[in-house]
C-alpha cells in the first residue's frame, strides 16, 4: 500500500473484505463483484481503473452507500454499511461521502449555487457549518474558479464549469471521502487536466480521501495510488 | 419545489385549470343553489303578506299544483284582525327555474304596495303579461311587444322592478283558464293587522284547513334554505365526490409523469443525502401547490361564471358568491391533490438510486 501524503500509516477510512455482488437480470444471476478486499488510508487519492463490465461502479455506488453489497463487509469512517439502515446510509450519504458523476448530475432547474445549496440544506441537521468552514469553502468556491457563474442554471454553463459546480456541491459538507465516477469523462483534454488538477489541490488541502474511477492512464497518474479491477476482484 | 413548477409551467397550469373546474363546479353549483334561495326569499318578502297558506300536504319547498278552492279566499279575509287576503297562482313557464304567476292585479297591489313600472302599465285585456326587469333584460323585451310564452302569444304590456313574489305575471283567471284549474289557487296570502296577532291566528287557521301548511312569512322566509330542497344536498355531494375524483386522477397522472421525467433528478438528491421523507414532501409539497393554485382558480372562475349569468340570465340562474364555501372547497381541492401525489411520491421515495441515475 503506497502512504498517502501527509498522512503516514493512517488507519484506513475505508476497509472492504470479501465484498461480493450479485445482481438478478431477468433469470440469470451477474456476479458484479467477487470478493473485493481493499483498504483506502484517510487522506489517499486512490484511482480505480479496469475495463467495463470489471465492477468499478458497482464498488462505487456500494462504498458510496447507494446499493447493499450481497455478502462480505464495507466499514466506512468505522461504520459497518451493512449494519445502516436506510436512514443511517442516507445520513452517511449527507455527512461522509460527497460525489462527483461523469454526467455532472446538477438539477437543471437550480442555478449553480443553489444546486450547492441543496446539498448543504440536506445535511443541515447533521453538519455543522462553523465560520472558518464558511471561509475555506469560499476558498474553494475560488479556487474552483466559479465564484462568477454561481447564478447560472446548468444549461448556461460548460462542461467543466458544471464539473466544478459538481465538485463544490460535493465538498460543501466537508464529507471525508470524495467519491468521482470517471469526472472527466464528459470534458475536453483542458477541461479534464483542470478537474484533475482540482481533486489533487483539494486532496491535498483538505485531506480529503479520494477515490476516482477512470478509464483515463493518464487521469489514474493523478492519483496516490492505482488499482486494477478485472471481472470483479482487483487485480493488483 | 417553485423552480420544479416553473421548469415545467405548461403541465403544472394544465393541472391547476384542471382542479380549478370541479372547485368551480362545486361553487357555482353552490352560488346557484344560494342565489335561487335567496332570490325566493326576496320576492316572497316582497309580497307583504304576514301568513302563507300553501296547497294540502304540500312541501315547504317543493312547486305544489293549484289545489286551494278560490272561495277559502274571502272567507279567510272575514276572519279577525285579517287586513287583506289575496291568492295566486304557480305554473311552470317551461324554462328553467322559470314561474309564471297568476295574480289578482287589485288584491295582490294592495297587499304588496303596488308594482313600481318601469316600462308599460298594468293588465288592460287578458291578453297582457308583466314580467319583472330581470327576465325582461335575459330577454332583451320591452314594453309593447308581442312575446310567446307557454305556447301561447301575449302582449307585454309592462316591466316592473324586481322584487315581488315572481319574475313574471299573468291575470288569475287567465291561467287559471289556461291550465284548466278555474277557481283554484296555488297559495294564499294572509295580511294581519298587528304583527302581535299572526301567531294567534296561526293557531286558529291551522284546526280550521286541516292538511294545510300554514306558516308565518317570518318564518317561511327561514325554512326556505338550500337544505329543505329536496336532493339538493345529495346532489351538491355528488359533484363533490366527482370533484374530488377529477382532481385526485388529474394530480395523480401530472405528479405520476413529472416523478418519471425527474427520475435521474430523484437519483441525484438521493445520492446527495435526500431522504424517503424529503422526496415525498417535495412531491407532496408541489401537489399542494397544484391545489392552492387550483382552489384559487376555481374562485374566480365562479366570480367569471356569475358575472357571466347576471348578463345572460340574470332572472332564471341568480348565482351567489357563498364565501364560506371557499375553505370547503379548498380543503377538497387539496385533499384530493394530496391524495393523487401519494402514490407518485411515494414510488418516487422508493426509487433505486443507482436506476435513477442511469435513467436518460
Amino acid at each position: 500500500m503506497t502512504e498517502t501524503p501527509g498522512t503516514g500509516t493512517a488507519h484506513p477510512i475505508i476497509t472492504i473484505r470479501g465484498l461480493r455482488k450479485v445482481f438478478r437480470v431477468g433469470q440469470v444471476d451477474v456476479e458484479a463483484l467477487r470478493g473485493v478486499d481493499l483498504d483506502v488510508p484517510r487522506g489517499e487519492f486512490l484511482s480505480v481503473v479496469g475495463p467495463s463490465g470489471s465492477g468499478k461502479s458497482t464498488l462505487f455506488h456500494i462504498v458510496g452507500a447507494l446499493t447493499p453489497p450481497t455478502s462480505g463487509s464495507v466499514h466506512i469512517a468505522g461504520k459497518d454499511l451493512s449494519a445502516l439502515s436506510d436512514a443511517e446510509r442516507t445520513k452517511l450519504r449527507q455527512t461522509t461521502v460527497g460525489f462527483v458523476f461523469q454526467k455532472f448530475n446538477l438539477l437543471p432547474t437550480l442555478t449553480a449555487q443553489d444546486n450547492i445549496a441543496v446539498a448543504r440544506a440536506l445535511a443541515a441537521k447533521s453538519v455543522v457549518h462553523t465560520a472558518a468552514d464558511e471561509a475555506e469553502f469560499a476558498n474553494i468556491l475560488q479556487l474552483l474558479g466559479i465564484s462568477h457563474r454561481l447564478h447560472h442554471k446548468p444549461n448556461a454553463l460548460s462542461g467543466g464549469e458544471q464539473q466544478r459546480v459538481a465538485l463544490a456541491r460535493a465538498l460543501v459538507n466537508k464529507p471525508a471521502i470524495l467519491l468521482a465516477d470517471e469526472p472527466t469523462g464528459n470534458l475536453d483534454s483542458k477541461n479534464s487536466d483542470a478537474v484533475l488538477h482540482l481533486l489533487r489541490d483539494v486532496n491535498r488541502r483538505l485531506g480529503q480521501t479520494i477515490l476516482m474511477i477512470t478509464h483515463n492512464p493518464e487521469a489514474a497518474a493523478f492519483g496516490d495510488r492505482t488499482v486494477l479491477m478485472r471481472d470483479g476482484q482487483i487485480a493488483t | 419545489m417553485v423552480e420544479n413548477v416553473r421548469h415545467r409551467p405548461m403541465p403544472t397550469l394544465l393541472s391547476i385549470l384542471l382542479i380549478g373546474v370541479p372547485v368551480t363546479l362545486i361553487l357555482i353549483l353552490v352560488g346557484l343553489s344560494h342565489g335561487l334561495i335567496d332570490d325566493s326569499k326576496r320576492r316572497s318578502h316582497g309580497i307583504g303578506a304576514d301568513i302563507i297558506v300553501r296547497p294540502p300536504n304540500s312541501n315547504i319547498m317543493s312547486f305544489s299544483g293549484s289545489t286551494i278552492p278560490e272561495q277559502l279566499v274571502p272567507k279567510l279575509a272575514k276572519l279577525p284582525h285579517v287586513v287583506l287576503a289575496t291568492g295566486t297562482v304557480n305554473q311552470s313557464a317551461g324554462g328553467l327555474f322559470e314561474t309564471v304567476t297568476g295574480i289578482d292585479y287589485a288584491g295582490f297591489s294592495k297587499m304588496s304596495g303596488g308594482f313600481d313600472f318601469l316600462e308599460g302599465h298594468s293588465f288592460r285585456t287578458p291578453d297582457d303579461i308583466i314580467v319583472d326587469r330581470y327576465y325582461a333584460d335575459q330577454k332583451h323585451w320591452h314594453a309593447g311587444t308581442k312575446v310567446k310564452l307557454i305556447n301561447r302569444d301575449w302582449n307585454l304590456v309592462g316591466i316592473v322592478q324586481p322584487g315581488k313574489l315572481s319574475h313574471i305575471f299573468i291575470e288569475i283567471s287567465v291561467l287559471q283558464e289556461l291550465y284548466g284549474a278555474s277557481h283554484m289557487l296555488s297559495v294564499v296570502y294572509l295580511k294581519v293587522d298587528d304583527e302581535r296577532n299572526i301567531q294567534p291566528l296561526i293557531a286558529e287557521l291551522k284546526p280550521m284547513l286541516p292538511g294545510y301548511p300554514v306558516f308565518s312569512m317570518k318564518e317561511f322566509i327561514e325554512l326556505t334554505s338550500v337544505s329543505n330542497v329536496p336532493a339538493l344536498n345529495t346532489f351538491i355531494s355528488v359533484i363533490i365526490g366527482i370533484a374530488v375524483l377529477i382532481a385526485f386522477a388529474v394530480v395523480c397522472l401530472s405528479m405520476y409523469m413529472a416523478v418519471l421525467q425527474r427520475t435521474r433528478e430523484i437519483g441525484v438528491l438521493k445520492a446527495i443525502g435526500a431522504s424517503k421523507a424529503f422526496i415525498l414532501e417535495t412531491v407532496l409539497a408541489e401537489a399542494l401547490l397544484m391545489g392552492v393554485g387550483g382552489t384559487v382558480l376555481g374562485i374566480l372562475l365562479s366570480f367569471a361564471s356569475r358575472w357571466v349569468l347576471q348578463r345572460f340570465v340574470p332572472s332564471s340562474l341568480p348565482q351567489a358568491i357563498v364565501v364560506e364555501w371557499w375553505p370547503l372547497a379548498g380543503i377538497i381541492a387539496l385533499s384530493a391533490a394530496l391524495l393523487g401525489a401519494l402514490y407518485p411520491g411515494l414510488s418516487a421515495a422508493q426509487q433505486d438510486p443507482i436506476k435513477s441515475l442511469s435513467y436518460d
